[in-house]
């Protein structure tokens, strides 16, 4: 069967203008217990693959410069 | 990208004890099994990452089951638990863990985690159980996994974060031999050969979906899927009492708790829509589930824990700690909704069902050493038989496990198995990487959850079972023959559903086979709806048995303590009696 892509609206934001990856910073990569983020090849900041959020918060808490906000996922906001 | 990118890969190493899960009782576990022979080689495997993991990713508002001299005895503490489950407990686990929780707490206490204290420097101690007092706030309960993590550090722990086990391998003669884990970021294959290997992995908090749709918006860390339920079955041990699940009374929607054990002992109350109590105790035990249940259908619904009644300050310091620690985007959620406590009461609803002893009784079964029924086998915390038993459970009888573990390490040697399982299981997890088209594991989770929802969450009935059975059955052989994975974080999650798909069908024949209603809500079965003490008087154990999934009775061991007639039934009368 064919695959299609589902749009979905996810709810970790990065500013991208905070985010330090692109200096080798993996910490909110490396926190989050769902494994749902990961750093863009194309803009080397970090960002939400994944839609899969327990919006547990360590990724907010853990970043050194606080360019992580965790949203409610808008299905149960 | 790199990551996720599947690799080819297998490789294998060896250790002395193996801890999987470093969430709660996992750290603890393998702390004291280093503490307890320094020149042994302890590895502790995570899923996740141990800096974060588990239901404490977050850290904690308090203890909930803090058996403190002056305040409670272990004896006491023995009996109410007895009680709110119903009678089947093998009490001498129970009473070892009370007696031994408050050295637990002495330890956190030096690792620098603060427990709540009065103007005379003794433990604030609240009430929220039935009988007795055991609740223990911690004012700093945000520090609990930093203060843990440290504690490995320095006790040079090996730790391995992002591989998920997958199953455990004996020796022909049944002895745990190690287990065979997947990196969750390249899907290369680690085994591990051990001499001991304890589980500690959680709660199945996957099991049912949550009203709002959203799959990983559970009670539980959504990490928590269930694998240790499967791996322990697909090894032979026996799991006792799946039956009785797991229902919480939660925020609607947001799916965490409110948390009346933390609103309680100031003042807070659960209420129906008439703002009128209805249940005497807010402690979560099935028959307080039960009225919770009852309430919401009666008309009198929806369900809140109310708050407004309390003086702005008081609100504000309740506030303090429910958006600080364990869960903290509750603030954010009420914010969202225009919700202010001072003015609002919080809807509450009634979870998805799940497995958890941490707050029911289902778990892998294990004696008072935490010994599963496989030699060399141990588990602790949320997903071991010990009931109720909460995070101070969890770190108590991981520190009873570690111990037991490195003794049992101490006195034998690697036990052989056969290299034919690492093949077979390597095969078993790559199969979803092999096929060009298939199905996702998204929609399997979620087909299975949504039959869990709809056959499976309590009022039990037989002829719904046996539909759901029928269901699950072809989900199964869609996810057996049709699952694709395209990297190796779908392969995570394909891993996933099966260990959801697992315990679906162990909820089931758990369910079907205790013909009796028992545990409030959590066991309620309309068929036979009467609790039957003379032939239902005794755990339930499911084991696989040449291939089959089987149930038997095992005879709940004579108690220690010993529970007057009178006694019995004080968590049975939960629901306030209108008064004349």
């Amino acid at each position: 069967m064919p695959l299609a892509s589902y749009q979905t609206s996810v709810p970790v934001v990065v500013d991208d203008a905070k985010c330090i990856a692109d200096k080798g910073c993996t910490v909110c990569v490396d926190v989050c217990p769902l494994d749902v983020l990961r750093i863009s090849d194309m803009s080397g900041k970090a960002y939400m693959a994944y839609d899969e959020c327990w919006y547990c918060m360590p990724c907010e808490a853990d970043c050194p410069t606080g360019a992580v906000t965790v949203n409610i996922p808008y299905l149960l906001r | 990208m790199a990551l996720d990118q599947i690799v080819d890969g297998l490789s294998e190493v060896s250790c002395d004890v193996l801890v999987i899960g470093g969430g709660t009782a996992g750290p603890m576990a393998a702390l004291k099994a280093k503490l307890k022979n320094p020149k042994a080689n302890v590895v502790l495997l995570e899923k996740a990452n141990v800096k974060r993991s588990g239901a404490i990713s977050m850290g904690m508002d308090g203890l909930n089951n803090a058996v403190i001299p002056g305040y409670a005895t272990p004896e006491q503490y023995t009996k109410e638990i007895t009680i709110a489950n119903d009678g089947i407990v093998d009490q001498k686990a129970v009473y070892k863990y009370a007696q031994n929780c408050y050295s637990i707490i002495e330890e956190l206490d030096s690792f620098g985690i603060r427990f709540l204290k009065n103007e005379n420097g003794d433990y604030a101690v609240k009430k929220v159980h039935h009988i007795g007092t055991y609740v223990l706030p911690m004012p700093n309960g945000e520090t609990v996994k930093k203060a843990l993590y440290r504690q490995l550090r320095r006790a040079r722990i090996l730790i391995s974060n992002r591989y998920m086990a997958t199953r455990l391998l004996k020796s022909a003669d049944g002895r745990i031999a190690g287990a065979i884990s997947v990196n969750t970021r390249t899907a290369e294959i680690l085994v591990i050969k051990a001499k001991a290997v304890i589980l500690c992995m959680g709660a199945a908090g996957r099991l049912g979906l949550p009203t709002s749709g959203y799959m990983f918006g559970t009670y539980e860390n959504a990490a928590n899927s269930g694998d240790g339920y499967s791996m322990a079955y697909h090894a032979g041990a026996a799991l006792a009492n799946l039956e009785c699940y797991q229902i919480n009374p939660l925020i609607k929607d947001y799916n965490g708790p409110a948390c009346a054990y933390v609103a309680g002992p100031f003042g807070a109350f659960t209420a129906n829509n008439e703002g009128s109590r209805f249940i005497e105790c807010d402690y979560w035990s099935g028959q307080m589930m039960l009225e919770f249940y009852n309430e919401l259908l009666s008309g009198k619904g929806p369900v809140f824990l109310q708050l407004k009644h309390l003086h702005p300050d008081t609100i504000s310091e309740i506030e303090s700690t429910l958006h600080k620690v364990e869960r903290p985007t509750r603030g954010l959620f009420q914010q969202g909704r225009g919700v202010d406590y001072r003015s609002e009461s919080i809807e509450m609803h009634i979870s998805e069902i799940g497995f958890c002893s941490g707050h029911s009784a289902s778990g892998v079964f294990v004696d008072d050493n935490a010994r599963t029924t496989v030699p060399g086998l141990y588990a602790a915390g949320d997903m071991a038989s010990v009931p109720h038993n909460y995070m101070l459970g969890a770190f108590t009888n991981g520190s009873v496990a570690g111990i037991d573990a490195m003794e049992f390490a101490d006195n034998h040697d690697f036990a052989e198995f056969d290299a034919a399982e690492v093949a077979k299981e390597r095969d078993r997890v790559m199969a979803p990487t092999k096929r060009e088209d298939g199905i996702p594991p998204n929609q399997i989770e979620y087909k299975t959850r949504r039959l869990v929802n709809d056959y499976l969450q309590p009022p039990k009935v037989t002829r719904k079972y046996e539909l759901g059975m029928r269901r699950l059955a072809e989900a199964r052989e869609d996810m057996q023959e049709r699952m694709i994975a395209r990297n190796a974080h779908e392969l995570l999650r394909a891993l996933e559903v099966q260990s959801i798909m697992d315990c679906a069908d162990m909820a089931v024949h758990a369910s079907l086979y205790r013909e009796e209603s028992r545990w409030g809500l959590y066991h309620w079965r309309t068929d036979f709806p009467e609790k039957d003490n003379e032939n239902w008087f005794c755990h339930t154990l499911l084991s696989k048995q040449d291939g089959k999934m089987t149930s038997e009775k095992r005879a709940v061991e004579p108690y220690v303590v010993p529970i007057a007639d009178g006694e019995k039934d004080l968590y049975a009368k939960q629901r306030i009696r209108a008064t004349a």
